[in-house]
């Protein structure tokens, strides 16, 4: 299966979230299977080898994580993909990729938990353990999709925000958009891009893997290619090696986190629909924001107007944003399929005129519109 | 048809997800937006299993059904849990060899897929395809050049032939249904219900 571009197909989400990769030329797939993110390991163990890439099925996301990590520090684009039991599992790979700053995707099709749960069924519990499920301060680049056509595009997106960046990102979709099918017109090849990673011009024996530049982004040289470097979960210094020397400490900790917290503008994306002139907004991501639409078109035959915002990026939280437009507003109603995560984020950014009113679902069926319609008419 | 919502349910195994997808490809060919969900348990077969095909000629928002316009129940327990989601003037479609109640609503259409399946076709697994066929032939919603088009290209080659025989022969046992269903209709309606506007008198000199 080759990415078919231009054409208008019958695509699943989590064979959008594939052909995204295919797209941006991944070559490195580690995983271990699980409900639902299943299919994208599937057809990437089928297309890989024929690209002369590699795939394999580790013993466990443990090892996964980390043999995604190897194949990208040897240069390859690698992905892993998994669910909430597996996400839990690969914390610990996730922040040593956090620190040695190697850039990888991170699928994770959210199911209901905590532990097994419900393992076919849809949540949006690890939000908050897509944040800071790894111990010590780190960045966390998290990007959520709504439609099929978005698992294939943020899924692109992902890989280059983490070569750019060159730190972990994670898709967090979750199982309805993973298992839907939906007709998807994919873009021409001319209108994609793909970026990859910066690769030093220095010579072999100036090379500092962790070199402090402008942007804070180190550019990366593999395994093999000649240069020498050392990769360590310890602190570190420019070279890779571990380090308690004060001021080195706090360069490295400080260059962790401005590069991204200075580049905002490059990874902050919400959409907006209607926000500017409603008094009342519902704030949603993921597949719930298909439920916030629907309830706004209900709400409008009842003559009723609500906005919808809706981050696309969940993290970094798109503070300036919400504070930009939400601040004003007399309601904000929170639907999540969570017990409440992101909710205390915009409660956080809203002063305390603002009702902020939460729908929330855990039984692994999607809020429907009605119930956020039956919220927005209590207070409308 | 501008939008339609159509739901195939049973248990896990009855091949209600290739049913599903290939009712989808099919919407797809004739031009329209289509969304597919699935919703299944844990095991491998049996579990109630669902398969939600929403058809649009705008864009989909909520991926599930709310109000079904056409449900296909391949068991009691389906029957009974969606029976209650149909619309009023929606279709319910029910395996006989699996139910004996079919719920109050809608227009009901019995037929025994899977006895039929096993005793024609020698094989159970032919059952959706036969649902297929009753399916389209009752709701007339795409051509069935299309559907053919679509079973030829989804199935593998070795039950290509089984799989469109299955199909073509519920097409016509649809009719047959669709055929008995107008005969039993009672001629006498409700004075006070709206006249259904295929009856309309056309008015003379005024514009719709």
């Amino acid at each position: 299966m080759t990415v078919p571009w231009g054409e208008t197909r019958l695509v699943q989400g989590n064979e959008a979230v594939a052909l995204g990769a295919l797209a941006s030329g991944v070559r490195f797939f580690g995983g271990y299977p699980i409900t639902p993110s299943t299919e994208i390991a599937e057809i990437l163990a089928r297309e890989l080898p024929r690209l002369g890439g590699v795939f394999i099925q580790m013993e466990d996301e443990i090892a996964s994580i980390s043999a995604v990590m190897g194949a990208s520090l040897a240069g390859a684009k690698s992905m892993t993909a998994t669910s909430g039991p597996g996400f839990s599992l690969m914390q610990e790979g996730l922040g040593f990729g956090c620190i040695a700053e190697i850039p990888f995707v991170l699928v994770d099709v959210m199911r209901a938990g905590p532990s097994t749960g419900l393992p076919t069924q849809v949540s949006q519990g690890d939000v908050m353990q897509a944040r800071w499920g790894t111990h010590g301060d780190h960045p966390a680049v998290v990007l959520a999709p709504a439609t099929v056509r978005e698992c294939f595009d943020l899924t692109i997106r992902a890989f280059n925000l983490s070569e750019t960046f060159r730190t972990p990102v994670i898709l967090l979709s979750d199982e309805v958009i993973g298992h839907m099918r939906e007709r998807v017109t994919f873009p021409r090849r001319e209108e994609v891009e793909v970026i990859e990673r910066p690769v030093p011009e220095t010579p072999k024996e100036w090379y500092e893997h962790y070199h402090p530049t402008a942007s804070n982004v180190s550019p990366m040289a593999c395994y093999g290619s000649g240069y020498r470097f050392h990769v360590t979960g310890l602190t570190h210094d420019r070279q890779g090696f571990p380090t308690r020397r004060r001021d080195e400490v706090n360069e490295m900790m400080e260059r962790l986190k401005h590069k991204v917290a200075r580049r905002l503008d490059e990874l902050v994306e919400v959409k907006m629909h209607d926000v500017e002139h409603s008094r009342v907004v519902i704030f949603a991501y993921g597949s719930v924001v298909r439920s916030a639409k629907a309830a706004q078109v209900m709400l409008e035959k009842k003559h009723r107007r609500v906005g919808v915002f809706r981050p696309v990026t969940l993290w970094p939280f798109p503070d300036r944003e919400v504070k930009q437009h939400l601040d004003e507003k007399d309601v904000i109603i929170v639907p999540e399929l969570n017990q409440g995560q992101l909710i205390h984020e915009v409660e956080r950014l809203t002063s305390d005129t603002v009702r902020v009113i939460p729908v929330q679902r855990v039984d692994g069926y999607e809020i429907t519109p009605d119930e956020i319609v039956a919220a927005a008419m209590e207070v409308m | 048809m501008r939008y339609a919502e159509i739901r195939l349910s049973g248990s896990g195994g009855q091949g209600l997800g290739l049913a599903g997808r290939i009712l989808s490809e099919v919407a797809m060919a004739e031009d329209f937006n289509v969304c597919q969900t699935q919703s299944y348990g844990p095991e491998a077969r049996g579990g109630a299993s669902r398969t939600d095909v929403i058809v649009s000629r705008d864009e989909i928002l909520f991926p599930n059904c709310r109000e079904i316009d056409v449900l296909l129940a391949m068991n009691q327990e389906s029957c009974d849990t969606f029976g209650e989601e149909v619309k009023e003037t929606g279709i319910v479609i029910v395996d006989s060899t699996f139910c004996d109640q079919t719920p109050a609503v809608g227009t009901v259409y019995r037929y025994p897929f899977t006895r039929v399946a096993v005793e024609k076709f020698e094989s159970a697994l032919t059952a959706n395809m036969i649902a297929l066929g009753v399916l389209a032939s009752i709701t007339r919603y795409f051509p069935f050049e299309a559907w053919k088009r679509v079973i030829s290209a989804r199935t593998p080659e070795r039950f290509r032939r089984v799989n469109l025989e299955a199909f073509e022969f519920g097409c016509a046992e649809g009719r047959t249904l669709v055929k008995e269903q107008s005969e039993n209709r009672p001629v006498v309606w409700d004075r006070k219900a709206p006249v259904p506007p295929g009856l309309k008198r056309k008015q003379r000199g005024r514009q719709s």
